[in-house]
């Protein structure tokens, strides 16, 4: 047993996909963070429009499978619209999977953010009016930094997902993932598949156990008390 | 469940973050709904005419390619039934989850520790390893094994993990949610706390459950298009196949894609009209918060669709909270949780009770007001 | 109440879906394994198959006695064929399954009924690739998890770039729109796209490795293997070997490999064509 493992790190760069998922995470993440909060902008202004679009936003996005969006990133984004970011084949497919999982999970964090303008009080609002605070000023400057401490935990959760989420980059031809470098390896070595697996699945569990305590102390530490 | 005095008011009224505005404003705003209007216009027709008159390759509207997209047979024998290999990955995981949820949920409460850890570890395991992975090693596994059907399988076992260990912090949490007095009343009458957790408890935390378990629904439906990955026949699948027989393989997929949309969008549906019909029989609130105090590995056991509800909006136009925010790290066991939300100030209905979990101090007798208004 | 008409509903729907999951009897029918996914080789429309690996089916069925109706055609992924053989689901299968020394601890095979070979299907009228060697700089796509890319990748250009999509009609549709400059695996699989693709790509037709397609039967048969040996050997003496590549990969002007094709059929019965592992 001890030997297979050790013969599997020797063989395989098994950190350096598991480096692939959290770049991948880490981008999407501040793309979606960035996204998210514009969309919830939106849908909290008082121009109507804005508000339906940022709605059909995440309506549609919460009801597509991430596959999907995937393969469109690359065959209607990529092959069609042209959207390229690299002329390296590698390089361009690492940031199509980054749009694509960003433009999914965006729909997330303004959900959660949503919830979190909710722990906001009304008198907040109120007196922001009051002071003559127009609708950007007060959303700024009052409403949305509370909104994003009362909201740590949900945000947290969409993180936690958003990594689990990146293997789905494999349906963007990323193939340095780790997904995709679990299949080859069980590939190559069907006797050894339970320990394989047991690798990578306990490569996320330790990666995931520390998002949630941090998320966790974060949001008790950073909630407004009220 | 909340109070629907801000619903009374319509449309832009309903939010304090800005002044109703006056004749100019509304002028204004007219104004700027027409130039966003116009832009979303002009984006949607740039696409189109891309789309029409490529640089490369062949005119993406063209009914030719349209035509084998969405005529009878390519419903007959491709959508239809990869809809129903999916509908019966969906169906069969779901009830598996159920049971594995029930199995594993009840773990986490029964009075032995041994057991809790157990049921414990099992679903934190299941929570934190990605579907995919669940799903592909499943797949090369049941294949070596000889199993038939082995992308089935795969896909259902990997789906039943993962959702049955979120369904299993649903019963946790319907327990958790349930009014103390249920378990006082079932403890004086006699009973041991087993017999209180089988026979009072988990009963109205299922009825309590449901429409959070509807809602996972959405989750596995959509995790089934992962299936596609594993060579598992479902409706991705199939239009990816018919799609290679005409080289119409974007038309087929944009089919697929509106029929899991709708899919999806009238199973959202459901969940949110399941809530007032499953409030009438059960003490715990259903689905107000569906959330256990924190397992280790989740901030918040809140799956993506649920955390991007569409529920009724509140003045400032955020929506009610379906989460706890404090939490006292890994708490495996219901003991005391009610007084702990009490304490953690989530308990509506007596807005005094918070306290400082650092200070133990009542936030806002002590001169803890000021820090709050930062 | 509540939970226990939920559980008889639960119930009613467990039935419903393992009912669904069997199919119609199977009794004194022959069942094949075949790929319901690769155009010009073995495909499914409108409930019926059509395709090379298709043809050669049903002439070997014929020839084993089974009527047409008696055969009951199941899909079988290229990571499920060895387990599908070893349990009995399919009696035989002919799903591009190249004889391998590897596959042969496994399973046996008969044939082979093709010798196919990997090439190379480029956009019409794209003369910058004649061949593996023209590769240098360019971008090839090919379906993921299988051999094509990477023996394009060590034996030829190492300057390849590289994309992995789920399957070939994928990789069709990027090299429609010109993301991708060529598309690599078996000749005949890519004839099968080049056939479906309203004459806009086609086969470069020089192949550079050589697959031996064998139909894959349950370990230790070699009856069997004789019967279809004799099967695929007659199949090949009366022509309909030719017209069934003809037909599959109509207007694409595709020829086999001439130097290995047709082959003779000898596999499983002591004058294999793949040497089997010490």
């Amino acid at each position: 047993m001890m030997e297979s493992f050790l013969m599997l790190f020797a063989q395989y760069d098994i950190p350096r996909a598991f480096l692939v998922n959290i770049e991948l995470t880490l981008w999407s993440a501040l793309f979606s963070m960035v996204l998210g909060t514009v969309l919830v902008m939106m849908r909290i202004s008082p121009i109507s429009s804005l508000r339906t679009v940022a709605g059909g936003y995440v309506e549609f996005f919460k009801n597509m499978p991430l596959t999907i969006i995937m393969v469109f990133m690359v065959l209607g984004a990529f092959g069609q619209l042209k959207l390229s970011f690299s002329d390296t084949f590698a390089t361009n497919f690492f940031w199509l999977a980054v749009t694509g999982l960003s433009l999914y999970t965006a729909a997330f964090v303004c959900e959660s953010l949503r919830s979190g303008i909710n722990t906001v009080p009304l008198g907040q609002a109120e007196a922001a009016r009051a002071l003559g605070l127009g609708f950007m000023q007060s959303a700024t400057e009052i409403i949305l930094p509370q909104a994003f401490r009362g909201s740590v935990a949900p945000l947290g959760n969409t993180l936690i997902a958003l990594l689990k989420n990146s293997t789905v980059a494999a349906a963007a031809s990323v193939s340095t993932e780790t997904s995709s470098l679990m299949s080859e390896m069980i590939e190559y070595h069907p006797d050894v598949i339970v320990s394989i697996f047991m690798i990578f699945a306990f490569g996320y569990v330790i990666l995931i156990i520390p998002i949630g305590m941090l998320t966790t102390y974060l949001s008790n530490k950073l909630a407004v008390r009220r | 469940m909340a109070a629907k005095t801000s619903t009374a008011q319509s449309g832009a009224s309903a939010s304090v973050l800005f002044d109703q505005p006056g004749p100019k404003g509304r002028r204004l705003i007219t104004v700027l709904n027409w130039i966003a209007g116009i832009i979303v216009a002009i984006v949607v027709v740039l696409i189109l005419m891309r789309l029409h008159n490529p640089p490369d390759g062949e005119n993406q509207l063209s009914w030719e390619l349209w035509k084998p997209a969405l005529e009878s047979e390519a419903w007959t024998d491709f959508y239809l039934p990869g809809l129903l290999m999916t509908v019966q990955a969906t169906v069969l995981a779901v009830i598996g989850s159920v049971a594995f949820g029930l199995v594993f949920g009840i773990g986490r409460l029964l009075p032995n520790a041994l057991l809790r850890v157990i049921a414990g570890a099992v679903v934190e395991f299941c929570r934190a390893v990605p579907v995919l992975l669940l799903m592909i090693f499943f797949w090369r596994w049941f294949a070596f094994a000889g199993l038939s059907n082995a992308s089935y399988w795969a896909v259902v076992l990997a789906l039943v993990l993962y959702n049955g260990s979120v369904v299993a912090e649903l019963v946790r949490s319907g327990v958790g949610n349930l009014p103390g007095g249920q378990r006082e009343a079932s403890l004086a009458l006699g009973l041991t706390e087993t017999q209180s957790l089988m026979q009072i408890e988990v009963p109205q935390a299922i009825v309590a459950m449901l429409p959070a378990a509807v809602t996972q629904l959405v989750v596995v439906l959509k995790d089934t298009a992962l299936g596609s990955i594993i060579m598992y026949t479902d409706l991705l699948q199939e239009s990816r196949r018919l799609g290679s027989m005409y080289f119409n393989i974007l038309q087929t997929l944009v089919v697929a894609g509106v029929v899991y949309f709708i899919a999806c969008w009238l199973l959202s549906r459901l969940a949110e009209w399941l809530p007032s019909r499953m409030q009438q029989h059960t003490a715990a609130p259903a689905e107000l918060e569906p959330i256990a105090p924190i397992a280790a590995g989740d901030a918040s056991n809140v799956n993506q669709i649920a955390v991007a509800r569409e529920v009724e909006e509140r003045p400032l136009r955020g929506t009610p909270r379906q989460y706890h925010v404090h939490h006292r790290g890994t708490n495996a066991s219901i003991h005391n949780w009610r007084r702990t939300k009490y304490e953690q100030g989530y308990e509506p209905t007596q807005p005094d009770s918070q306290v400082d979990p650092e200070t133990k101090r009542k936030s806002r007798m002590s001169s803890e007001t000021g820090k709050s208004q930062n | 109440m509540m939970i226990r008409r939920a559980l008889a509903a639960a119930c009613a729907v467990a039935t419903v879906v393992s009912l669904a999951g069997c199919g119609a009897s199977e009794e004194g029918k022959i069942r094949i394994g075949i790929k319901f996914d690769q155009p010009g080789l073995g495909f499914k429309k409108s409930g019926t198959y059509v395709g090379f690996d298709v043809d050669v089916a049903k002439y070997i069925a014929r020839y084993l006695g089974y009527s047409e109706d008696q055969i009951v055609f199941k899909e079988s992924p290229s990571k499920q064929r060895e387990a599908m053989l070893q349990n009995g689901d399919v009696d035989m299968i002919l799903a591009t399954y190249s004889i391998t020394a590897e596959r042969k601890n496994t399973v046996d095979f008969a044939g082979p009924y093709f010798v196919a070979g990997q090439d190379l299907l480029v956009r019409k009228g794209d003369d910058s690739i004649q061949g593996p060697e023209d590769l240098d700089g360019k971008r090839l796509c090919t379906a993921t998890g299988t051999t094509s890319a990477k023996n394009v990748k060590e034996k030829f250009a190492g300057g390849v770039q590289l994309m992995e999509q789920p399957g070939f009609a994928e990789c069709a549709t990027a090299l429609f729109s010109g993301i991708v400059d060529a598309v690599t695996t078996d000749d005949i699989i890519l004839a099968g796209l080049a056939s479906a693709s309203r004459g806009r790509l086609e086969v470069v037709g020089k192949p550079f490795t050589e697959e031996y397609y064998g139909v894959g039967i349950k370990k230790g048969n070699s009856e069997l293997a004789a019967k279809i040996n004799d099967a695929i050997n007659q199949m090949i003496e009366d022509g309909s070997w030719q017209r069934a590549i003809e037909d599959n990969t109509a207007g694409t002007g595709y020829q086999p490999n001439a130097k290995v094709n047709p082959p003779h059929a000898t596999e499983g019965e002591g004058h294999d064509v793949i040497a089997t592992e010490e």
